[in-house]
């Protein structure tokens, strides 16, 4: 994973509550065989209709979010099936922030460990982002050693997260490498282990 | 004096490599089974970053989920190819064993782990597959995990884990003849809901469990998962033993009598502990057939379809009527008045040599109702061969069944296997829920027994009186 300390990017606000995994990463593309590649499918039936042709008036087909880092959503975001194949496909579109009044469970586990922070602010942050984004061109900064999201006009917000999921972002750690700063235990135990 | 401790908590102690307080602990991982949908992103993950298969003789992989069950020399699927030519250009690279297509032992990954000797009592089981829990029939902790966590255990040979609670399933009494373990988890589920077990490694206990063979063991702890719980397990006995004997990677001569010595001596302590304990009286349950849309929707044969109007909450109201729409199904009519048009004898619940006897047994010379259409998918290329031995394909060809080469097949539908838009099922698999064996399938588990009979009648039976 890439290190995530402090990041700046264009904000896409999504004003919908409850985007479940199967509408982040509809079920016909979890047959595929590769973990890159699932950006193109993010949103599929909302980006597209029947015949595969973008959607004109689905926002994020709007010239004006390209290149946009940070996805700003409504309540329950990521509720559904346990998928890992939602992070990966909003990782591989270029998305690292999601910020949201609240996570579901395992999306939110599955986001910090695919390199992608999951932000809780409250209601009206989240509504003051989401207005501001909507205009289009709107960057912000989320600074994750300071646990701070600002702006250029004086938005300020403070949110929290775990120890753990926290060092392992900062660090671009995944929990392989966290569980191989164990090895020595590991081949220890190798050695003493019987198995027959 | 120790305490006393569960059998659960003797194998984690086993395994745990490193605990810290208030954190999952790293636990060592004896048996890592894989199979080709749940793990190409796990090895992609792993080239990407350049790591290695830690313990490729703890790995071993099979291919089961798209394998085709007729002409296996072509697979017309594009995607379903494409991800078991993954696996086996994976398992060369990484150097992971392989039962792949047209290996002696390719099969479902829960059924060849135990035949092969590879599943033995104490070990830690993981595999990308929820049903993993079968494993736990040899007193072995074994369980369900996603792909992260498969190419964490690639790479480590460990997964983190938080140390399981215990529940306590005592089942006292004695099954009567034509009933079968299958009956005993399903009529397990329908008393205490598709949750209780949410949170808990279930423990199976009580004399019924004891006299089961170990193909009911596995049936009953197949379906742990269906009522709620990551794994369950029974402590090994002789039987235990005895199944393991001379298997392909069981311990042989003088390691078969040290192992042997070890696992009997696995067992929960008398005084142990549990978080909570439910029971059920074995002589008590009749065949049981499943009406709805989730296995505690489930009734015995002799019963009728439960009417939404007595419901005791408007949830349950709500629940009913919802899955007697989608079934196609009037309440209070007699579940065996239910015509049905296919019939699968197959899965890692019912496909071992055992199920397939058993519902070979039930024939009689009888022949499949012409309205319904019958396939027997055997478990595994053994068990295939076996049955062959015995002649069972032939009972089961001449009564007008379809005889199958293995796979999970109509058990999800996944290798083209289906069931037709509303067309209905009896199925001895583990799973009824919506679209399971196809688009508005709809399906009925039962015991193998009970399948082979309804094929045989068009409807459902009690195969008491059959
Ligand atoms: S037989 Fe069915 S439940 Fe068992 S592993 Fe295959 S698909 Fe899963």
């Amino acid at each position: 994973m890439e290190p995530l300390k402090k990041h700046t990017g264009l904000v896409y606000p999504l004003n919908r509550s409850h985007v479940d995994t199967d509408q982040i990463i509809p079920k016909q593309f979890l047959k595929r065989i590769s973990r890159q590649g699932f950006g193109q499918y993010l949103f599929y039936n909302w980006r597209f209709d029947e015949k595969d042709h973008p959607r004109e008036d689905f926002s994020l087909n709007d010239p004006k979010y390209k290149g946009t880092s940070i996805l700003v959503g409504g309540e329950n975001f990521g509720c559904g099936s346990s998928r890992e194949h939602a992070p990966w496909a909003l990782e591989d579109y270029g998305f690292r922030i999601i910020i949201a009044p609240s996570f579901a469970d395992i999306f939110y586990n599955n986001c910090t460990k695919n390199g992608i922070l999951p932000v809780v602010l409250t209601e009206e942050e989240v509504q003051t982002l989401m207005t501001h984004a909507e205009k289009g061109d709107y960057h912000i900064t989320v600074d994750l050693e300071k646990k701070q999201v600002f702006d250029h006009t004086g938005f300020t917000a403070t949110f929290d997260l775990a120890e753990y999921p926290r060092q392992m972002l900062l660090n671009g750690w995944d929990d392989i490498s966290v569980t191989m700063t164990h090895e020595d235990k590991i081949t220890t135990f190798e050695k003493n282990h019987i198995v027959y | 004096m120790t305490t006393p401790k569960t059998i659960v908590e003797k194998i984690w102690d086993k395994n745990v490599v490193y605990e810290e307080e208030g954190r999952p602990a790293i636990l060592y991982i004896d048996l890592h089974l894989v199979h080709e949908v749940t793990s190409p992103q796990a090895f992609e993950g792993l080239r990407l970053k350049g790591r290695k298969v830690r313990q490729p003789n703890r790995t071993f992989a099979t291919m089961d989920h798209n394998v085709p069950t007729v002409h296996t020399n072509v697979i017309k699927d594009e995607i379903s190819k494409l991800q078991m030519d993954t696996l086996r250009k994976n398992c060369e690279e990484f150097g992971v064993p392989l039962a792949g297509m047209g290996h002696e032992h390719q099969g479902i990954v829960h059924v060849i782990g135990p035949e092969l000797g590879l599943t033995q009592p104490g070990k830690t089981i993981v595999c990308g597959d929820s049903h993993t829990s079968t494993h736990g029939a040899f007193g072995a902790l074994a369980f369900g995990i996603g792909t992260s966590e498969v190419e964490h255990v690639l790479a480590t040979q460990t997964v983190w884990q938080q140390k399981p609670k215990t529940l306590k399933v005592e089942i006292n009494g004695t099954l009567g003849t034509g009933v079968t373990a299958k009956d005993l988890v399903l009529a397990l589920i329908a008393k205490y809901g598709v949750n209780f077990g949410t949170g808990y490694v279930l423990e199976y206990t009580g004399e019924a469990v004891r006299s089961l063979s170990m193909e009911g063991r596995m049936t009953i702890c197949n379906m742990s998962i269906e009522a709620g719980a990551r794994a369950g397990l029974v402590a090994p006995d002789e039987t235990t033993v005895n199944f393991l004997k001379d298997r392909l990677y069981a311990p042989k001569g003088v390691d078969f009598e040290k192992a042997k010595d070890m696992w009997l001596s696995l067992r929960s302590d008398e005084g142990a502990n549990y978080d909570k304990v439910v029971t059920l009286n074995a002589s008590e349950v009749e065949p049981q057939v499943t009406w709805g849309t989730n296995p505690a929707q489930c009734i015995s044969v002799n019963g009728t379809i439960p009417n939404p109007e007595r419901a005791k909450t408007e949830n349950d109201k709500n629940e009913i009527k919802h899955a007697l729409s989608y079934m196609g199904l009037d309440p209070d009519i007699k579940i065996i008045d239910v015509p049905i048009q296919h019939v699968f004898i197959g899965s890692c619940t019912n496909s071992r040599i055992e199920d397939l006897e058993q519902a070979a047994s039930v024939i009689h010379g009888r022949k499949v109702s012409k309205d319904v259409t019958a396939i027997v998918v055997p478990g595994s290329q053994t068990v295939k061969r076996i049955a062959e031995e015995k002649g069972l394909d032939k009972l089961f060809i001449d009564a007008g069944f379809q005889w199958r080469e293995p796979g999970c097949s109509m058990c999800l539908a996944m290798n083209g296997d289906a069931v037709p838009p509303h067309e209905r099922c009896a199925s001895t698999s583990n799973r009824n829920f919506e679209g399971r064996q196809g688009t508005d399938a709809r399906t009925h588990l039962v015991s193998p027994e009970m399948a082979a009979a309804a094929a045989i009648a068009g409807h459902f039976v009690d195969v008491r009186s059959f």
